[in-house]
This record gives structure tokens, sequence and C-alpha cells, in this order.
């Protein structure tokens, strides 16, 4: 968000990544040890992929058209997901974190609950809400004709149900760290809640809601059990990366690990662009 | 695969269903080849595919309570995991699997016990079969009546992915009807199908005979006449590894038998 071209941009990071101030001696063991396990940890199931990769038959496979498919639908899919989360999550963390009701713990409780149960149970449960015969489905049903499963709005549903919690908690966690004082100064100069949120509330916890956004849309990249289960899985229209994948392990293994490669490399560049745009402004 | 496997894939498939299982395969592997199965006190190690749990624990009941003294001891697994721990040396004194090819593994690591075989004609028997059906919700939204109305307008339907056995059984029948079904989704497995049924989310799906037995009242099922083109046959057989010859024929007997049948049929098998 940095006014400027990118060059200057490229240039205020780099200063920003030195340490600014006062260099306190070598880093201690006893945090670099376990980070460089922890890190390890985290690549070497990635390094498993990339050995066990069919290269020569690489391009043929990505390019398939059932690939590419799937490949749009998961970006185009987690993309709508997150900003449905944005419209919806960010007011929901700012209900949490800035005002007081009856229940509101509860509230807190409840929103965390889809990062408890399995997807799984949660596309059963969307199925009982908003399925063809559920609670509000059969009524979107009878009244306007619109049935929900099986459709990309099914997949991006699922989405939302799984990955809002994550911007939901990291905003309003930004929120609770930011200071308040700011807000209180606006309020007694007459401004509205409202525009208090929209001009100071929001500025400030934008690192946070980007923070959110960022976490949200990987997890709905990767979503797999609520999707399959409430939105099916039909190529071109439901059939997601992860899902692909799923099915592509049954046949051929080796398929499954191109198209991991392919969601990995494709959503490792969107999460750098976006976190160097985002994250660090 | 019979040459490299017996050395690691006991112990690794035991570590998998050890905890599901009554630990049967686990317990007694320092047999080896050479030692009988069951020490001949009247325990009768009985392993069968998955889908045979139900009709396979009733038998049991009733063959322990023929026999006092004996103790029918069961291992259930998909039928192709079994198979490769019976031709890794698994104590085992019954086969039963979920396909012929399955069982055509054990007979061609010569598993099956040759005084049986003899009786038998060298092959393992038939004693069930598992056909498709049209699963639709009790009040068949779509009013599906046989295979062509699956691919109508308006009829959602969902099928077994083509990846796993149920789809590929699924297209077989499409293949023998001349009708291609496009379905709204390509389930995971037979289950996801029958759920998406029983929930009303499609107003047809094709499953397993058997599956529309286990839903009860929550499904219908409609035969149809293409679904013998894709029959799966469930065969049985004793296996040379028996510690008790006698005790494991009794078993294959009862299955056989009229009791057996009529077991088999309410869990929706059919006869061959």
């Amino acid at each position: 968000m940095t006014a400027g071209g990118p060059g200057a941009d490229r240039d205020t990071r780099r200063g920003r990544d030195r340490p600014p101030r006062v260099r306190s001696g070598r880093p201690p063991w006893i945090l670099v040890l376990p980070a460089l396990a922890g890190a390890a940890f985290l690549v070497l199931p990635f390094a498993g992929l990339l050995i066990r990769a069919p290269w020569s038959t690489m391009g043929e496979r990505v390019t398939e058209p059932e690939v590419l498919a799937a490949l749009w639908l998961s970006l185009s899919t987690a993309t709508a997901a997150t900003l449905v989360s944005l419209l919806l999550g960010v007011p929901l963390a700012w209900l949490l974190a800035r005002t007081d009701f009856p229940g509101r713990r509860v509230l807190r409780a409840v929103v965390t609950v889809p990062l408890v149960i399995p997807p799984v149970v949660g596309g059963v449960a969307l199925l009982l809400v908003l399925g063809r015969n559920g609670l509000l489905g059969r009524y979107l049903d009878t009244w306007f004709g619109i049935t929900i499963p099986f459709t990309p709005a099914a997949v991006v549903l699922a989405q939302v149900f799984v990955a809002m919690p994550f911007l939901v908690i990291s905003v309003e966690g930004a929120l609770r760290g930011a200071d308040r004082r700011y807000e209180e100064a606006a309020a007694t100069l007459g401004a509205s809640r409202a525009t208090v949120f929209t001009r100071v509330t929001l500025p400030m916890v934008l690192p946070g809601i980007g923070a959110g956004a960022v976490l949200c849309w990987a997890r709905a990249l990767g979503e797999f059990g609520a999707t399959i289960t409430f939105a099916g899985n039909f190529p071109g229209t439901t059939q997601t990366m992860p899902l692909a994948v799923y099915m592509a392990m049954q046949r051929d293994p080796e398929a499954a690990i191109v198209l991991s490669l392919v969601l990995l490399l494709v959503s490792l560049a969107v999460l750098a662009t976006l976190r160097e745009r985002w994250v660090n402004t | 695969m019979r040459e490299s496997a017996p050395r690691r894939a006991p112990r690794t498939l035991c570590a998998l269903t050890a905890a599901a299982l009554a630990a049967t395969a686990c317990g007694a592997q320092g047999g080896g080849d050479g030692s009988p199965a069951g020490s001949g006190d009247g325990e009768l190690h009985v392993f069968a595919a998955a889908s045979l749990t139900d009709v396979f624990t009733a038998l049991a009941e009733e063959f322990e309570g023929d026999r006092p003294g004996a103790e029918v001891v069961l291992n259930f697994a998909g039928s192709s995991e079994l198979a490769a721990q019976i031709n890794s040396g698994a104590p085992a004194d019954v086969f039963a699997a979920a396909d012929t090819a399955t069982m055509r593994q054990v007979v061609e690591g010569e598993g099956l016990d040759a005084g049986w075989a003899s009786g038998s004609g060298g092959a393992a028997a038939v004693f069930a079969t598992n056909t498709l059906r049209i699963a639709v919700p009790p009040d068949n939204p779509g009013g599906v009546e046989d295979f062509a109305d699956l691919a109508g307008d308006g009829v959602s339907v969902a099928l077994c992915a083509e990846e796993v056995p149920c789809g590929a059984a699924t297209a077989t029948a499409m293949e023998a009807a001349g009708v291609a079904v496009t379905p709204d989704t390509y389930e995971r497995d037979v289950r996801a199908v029958l759920t998406k049924v029983e929930l009303g989310e499609v107003d047809a799906g094709l499953v397993y005979a058997t599956d529309v037995a286990s839903a009860g009242d929550r499904v219908t099922g409609i035969d149809f006449p293409e679904a013998d083109e894709a029959v799966n046959e469930y065969p049985i057989g004793v296996l040379a590894g028996t510690a008790d010859a006698g005790l494991a024929s009794d078993w294959v007997e009862l299955v056989l038998s009229g009791t057996g049948e009529r077991v088999l049929a309410e869990a929706g098998f059919g006869t061959p």
C-alpha cells in the first residue's frame, strides 16, 4: 500500500527487514535450533513431493483441460470465499472486540467451532441447513427454485464456513491490540461510531485484516472435506484442486503429486505477492 | 509381490489393523509358515471382506452355539489387504473375499487347502453376490423407475467416481444399458452416494444392494436388469495354513447352508 513505484516499494522493505535499531549479539541457540527443526519439518514433505514428481511428463499433465479447470475453480472460489469472509467477518470481529452484550463469550466460542469440528461434519451440517431438504434450503427450493449443493456457490459457502474463523480471530486479535485512545479521541471530537470504525479503527488494523485474509484464502484453497460433502465433486463445476488430487490418488498417485505441486506453487506465488502488498504495510 | 512382501508386509499390516481387530494375525505371527494357525483347540480364524461384518458376526454366534469349545476369531478388512496378509503367512483358516480377482491372488499363491480344494474342483466356492441397485429417497421425488430415467432432464443423480470400485461397476452397467448418465456429483465411495440419497440431496444414486438393505426405510431400492452385467461375486475357501481343516470346512458349510443364505439375504446379498 506504500505510494510510489515498485522500486521504491522494495527499497523501503529492504530497509525494514534489516535489524533496525540495536544489534543484540548472536541469536541464542535455544531459539535457533527449534526454529531450524520447525522449518525443516515444514519443508521436508514438500521436498518429498519434489523428489517423487514425474518431471518428464510434467508439462503435458499440467496443461490438461481438467487440471486447468480445477485450478481456475480453486483460485476463483477461494478468492470469492475470502471476499465474503471479509464482508461478514470483519464486522463480526469488531462486534466481538468492541462491544459488550450478553452471550458474547458464547458467540466467540461458536465462531471457533468450524476450527474444531472435522470439515466433513461441517459439510453434513451445511447440507442439513442449506441442502435441498435442509432447514433453510427447502424454502430456497420451493420459493425461489434455488438449490445450492452441487454448484460453485456451494463450494464458496463450504470454504467460507471453514475459513472465515481464521479471519475473525486474527482481526479480533488486531482490534484488541490496537490503541483505543485514538478511537476515543475521535469520538470526543464528535465522530459517530460508524465514522470512527471506517476512519480510525479500520486503517489501524489493516495489517491484521490483511494477515487474516491471507490465512483465510489459504485455508479456503486447501479445503477438501466440507467441499466434497456439501458441494459434491463434478469436474469443472465443483471439483477444486484438493478434490482433483484426492481422485487422482485413487487412480494414479503420480498425477496426484503433479496436481499437488501445481496447487502448492500457485498458492505460494499468490501468497508471496499478497504478503508483499498487504502484510508488510 | 509374494517374493518381496513376506518380510515386511505382515508387520505393517498388523500395525495398521491391530487397533481395529482382535489382534489375531499379530499374536500368532511367530508361528511362521511351518506351524499351523490355530493350535487345534477349537479356535477358527476367519478372514473376511469388510462388507461381510454383520453377516459373519451373526453366523459366528450360531457356529459357536452349535459347537461348545469352538471359538471363531473374525478378522475384517479390505479384501486385497487380507489377501496380502494370507500370502505373507498370516495364520488364517478361512478366507472370504469380496471379489473373485482377490481370491485368485490367494489361489495362485497356493493358499487354498489342498484337501478342501480337491473337493471343490480346485477353486473357491462363490457363496454370495452383490449387485448395483438404484437408491431413491422414500418419496422418489425424481419419479425414477428404471436405469434410463437416471439420464432424464431434471433428475439429480450421485454416482461413485470411476476411480473407486463401485464406480467401475457403475461404468460397466452404463455400458450394458447403453445409457450415459451425467451425475451431479462423483462421490468418493459408495457410502457417500448413499448419504446423498438419504439426505434427499439427489433424486437417485447407484449403490450396492447391501447398502440399500443397511439404510432400512431411509431409501428405496430399485432393481434394474443391466445390473446383472456388473455383479460382484464373493468366494470363500479353506486355506492351506489351517490347523483344523474339519472345523474350517464346517464354517464354509454353514456359510453355504440355508442358514447362511438366509442371513446373507437379510443383509441384501444375492445368491450365486
